[in-house]
């Protein structure tokens, strides 16, 4: 059904790409807003990596630079007022960052794609879903109309709009939130990326569709061996998708696992405590641990760690200049912190 | 077990229709929109009864029909003796005074032109007799104080304040005039994952030393697992399965409610792909045009003939030892190791 990915072509329109060379990898990323409130430093040295056929999930709570980050990963920033400040962006070992913009534009229709939480504010609201989806075979495949038509169905079929044939005359607004979903889904796949970011492609849905669209994209994921990298809150659909965590806090990575680790021992105080203050579903809890104060402003973010002011485990030396040093602590297993031994427990 | 005089809230037979119209002069009804349809619902005191289901099944118009924010088309509220549905002026106001409610959004809920002091104030005003004028200062800087706020930040607007802390507002507004009964709709679901257990302690603090009843809404199984006594699962405008929180959670009866426990992912990986996984196809039919008989059928995995034009009732039921809405209910675990 997918067609194969032909190298070829992408050595054509990506000088220096080496497909030998890890998926994606994100190195010290930095990213400012300039504004009139100041500088507020969204995401401050981000590392993370991915591979094909896996999914990472970027795990952290509102405003502390998910979006951000993937935006800056996909050359999709706000800019002004924001800014890419350092890192780089390595796609098949190739600098996105130093790219220029229609080398960009070729990189995310066709290898990166995004998906978002709200699909309406994705989709033209003018044109029809088939049209929207013909347009990308079109214009990217230099397809004919009508098999760009065909191809359109077929794929809404993948992603299991039920009577695609006659829907995709339908415009965006007459989608229910979970169909609306799918077809971004069908929108970002349709040129095979190798690399989908998944911003919170839930959040706004009711389990039961929640369920029915994380089914889809682990189907999908797996047909296309596609990297996947899943941003969002939620430590339940983490726990069910995942392969490896990053967990985020004000822009930064402070600890990367394979799932099963994180879960079963942080090596992080902020981990820990975000996995103590959640209540389960499988029983009934006694009273929640409460992560004391607020993220912080990322227009002054505490100096050291900046956790500190909420950590259990803080010390004079974590409210220092320096941030923690990053420790490996096993294979595939990073922390930043300079107490992760007691964290652990060893 | 606790007996009928520690009943806080009866309602019995709740029914709530929206008409539909058309036209703009001459507006004519073509329709409705059966929000809540035939719900009843008991709280006891210091109980917290937790409400679910999915968006538009009719929670927040059950919650505004209980603190007497819509009219019911049908039924009847009964607190303190007195039905809350029959009352009016004078009388209406007072019994108000003992059910209050905290909405879902803390960002639009509160007043951005008023002072923090002057929205946890305001029931005060509306009910003058309360709280004597003079000491209205005072008693507002208790609830700050009460609800874990600043006293001193009592001259503050909104927009200076967090998320949580401006839900924290909406709960000392909403504890002003001493009330037994509180209504929560959705009140941490806007809220960070850290942010949300704070407001949930507070709540479970304030019910210990307030003596409070809550009735709990939200779309979130797991935060309405710790927090609720009781649960009660909505669909479509009705009350499809009620009992304690071990009855629904450990032990559910109904098709909807083990479809919705089995969609909720646990914190926890050693659980992937040994729990039951109960995928429901389709959306929620729409609420102006439910399906006859069992309002659930069109998306049931489980329905028969007999469900199109048989309403099942919600009773105790030989496979169900507590009252469950399904012709055919049956306990089924889908929480655990399989
Ligand atoms: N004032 C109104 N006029 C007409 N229909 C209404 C009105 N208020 C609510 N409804 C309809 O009643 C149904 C139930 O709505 P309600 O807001 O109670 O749902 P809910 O369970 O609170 O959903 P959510 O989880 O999205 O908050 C929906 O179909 C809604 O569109
Ligand atoms: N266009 C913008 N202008 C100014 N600040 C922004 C803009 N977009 C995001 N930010 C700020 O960057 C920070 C990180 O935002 P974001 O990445 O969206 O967080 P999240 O982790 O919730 O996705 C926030 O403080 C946010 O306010
Ligand atoms: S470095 Fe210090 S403040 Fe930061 S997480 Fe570790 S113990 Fe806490
Ligand atoms: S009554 Fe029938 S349709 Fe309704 S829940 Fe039970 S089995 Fe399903
Ligand atoms: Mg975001
Ligand atoms: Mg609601």
């Amino acid at each position: 059904m997918t067609p194969v990915t032909d190298i070829k072509a992408q050595m054509d329109v990506l000088p220096g790409l080496d497909p030998r060379a890890p998926l994606l990898h994100v190195d010290d990323l930095r990213v400012e807003f300039r504004t009139r409130d100041g500088v507020a430093k969204a995401v401050n040295g981000a590392t993370f990596y991915l591979n094909a056929g896996e999914t990472l999930a970027i795990l952290g709570e509102s405003g502390c630079g998910k979006s951000v980050t993937a935006q800056a990963v996909m050359g999709i920033l706000d800019s002004p007022p924001g800014h890419v400040t350092g890192g780089r962006v390595l796609y098949r070992g190739v600098d996105l960052l130093k790219l220029g913009e229609k080398d960009r534009r070729k990189v995310r229709a066709n290898r990166i794609a995004m998906i978002f939480q709200d699909a309406l504010s994705a989709l033209n609201p003018v044109y029809t879903v088939g049209f929207q989806l013909a347009e990308l075979f079109r214009k990217h495949r230099g397809m004919s109309r009508a098999s760009s038509k065909l191809r359109s169905i077929e794929l809404l079929d993948q992603v299991r709009i039920p009577a695609a044939k006659d829907r995709i005359n339908d415009y965006p607004h007459q989608f229910s939130g979970g169909m609306r979903q799918r077809v971004m889904i069908a929108m970002a796949l349709a040129l095979d990326p190798e690399v989908l970011i998944a911003d919170e492609p839930t959040t706004a849905l009711d389990v039961t569709v929640q369920a029915q669209i994380m089914g889809l994209l682990a189907e999908l994921q797996h047909q296309r061996n596609m990297g996947l990298i899943l941003i969002t809150h939620d430590m339940g659909v983490v726990a069910d998708v995942a392969d490896r965590i990053s967990v985020m806090y004000a822009g930064k990575i402070v600890e990367e696992a394979p799932v099963y680790d994180i879960y079963a021992r942080p090596a992080h105080p902020y981990t820990k405590a975000l996995l103590e203050s959640i209540p389960r579903l499988d029983h009934k809890g006694r009273q929640l641990n409460v992560i004391r104060g607020l993220p912080p402003s990322l227009t002054d973010i505490p100096s050291g760690c900046s956790f500190h002011p909420r950590c259990g485990y803080a010390r004079e030396i974590c409210r220092g200049d320096q941030p923690p040093p990053s420790y490996q602590i096993a294979p595939h297993r990073i922390a930043s912190c300079h107490f992760i031994r007691e964290v652990l427990g060893v | 077990m606790s007996d009928v005089s520690d009943l806080v809230l009866d309602a019995r037979g709740l029914v709530k229709h929206f008409p539909i119209t058309q036209g703009i002069v001459f507006r004519s009804k073509v329709g409705e929109v059966r929000a809540v349809d035939g719900v009843d619902l008991q709280l006891r005191r210091g109980e917290t009864l937790g409400v679910v289901g999915e968006s538009g099944c009719g929670k927040s118009t059950l919650a505004k029909l209980l603190v007497g924010l819509e009219k019911p088309t049908a039924g009847e509220i009964m607190v303190r003796g007195e039905d809350m549905t029959r009352l009016s002026g004078h009388a209406l106001r007072r019994a108000r005074r003992n059910i209050q409610m905290v909405m879902q959004d803390p960002y639009t809920s509160l007043n951005p032109r008023m002072t923090v002091g002057d929205i946890i104030g305001e029931p005060f005003a509306i009910h003058p007799d309360a709280v004597p004028r003079s000491g209205r200062e005072r008693a507002v800087q208790e609830l700050l104080d009460l609800v874990g706020l600043n006293p001193d930040h009592i001259n503050r607007y909104p927009h200076q304040f967090s998320g949580g802390q401006r839900q924290r507002i909406g709960i000392a507004r909403a504890l002003a005039l001493r009330p037994e009964i509180i209504v929560c709709d959705e009140p941490v679901s806007a809220l960070d994952v850290s942010i949300q257990a704070q407001v949930i302690n507070l709540l479970e603090r304030l019910q210990r030393e307030l003596g409070l009843s809550y009735v709990f809404i939200a779309h979130d199984l797991s935060v309405v697992r710790h927090i609720s006594d009781r649960v009660a699962v909505m669909y479509l405008g009705k009350i499809v399965e009620t009992g304690y929180h071990m009855a629904i959670y450990e032990q559910p009866t109904h098709p909807y409610t083990q479809a919705l426990l089995s969609a909720v992912p646990v914190p926890d990986p050693r659980l992937r792909g040994h729990r039951d996984h109960i995928v429901l196809e389709g959306d929620v039919p729409s609420p102006a045009n439910p399906p006859s008989g069992c309002r659930f059928r069109t998306r049931c995995w489980k329905a028969q003939p007999y469900c199109a034009d048989h309403e099942p009732l919600l009773q105790i039921r030989q496979r169900a030892p507590h009252p469950s809405a399904c012709h055919y209910a049956e306990v089924r675990d889908l929480l655990h190791r399989h």
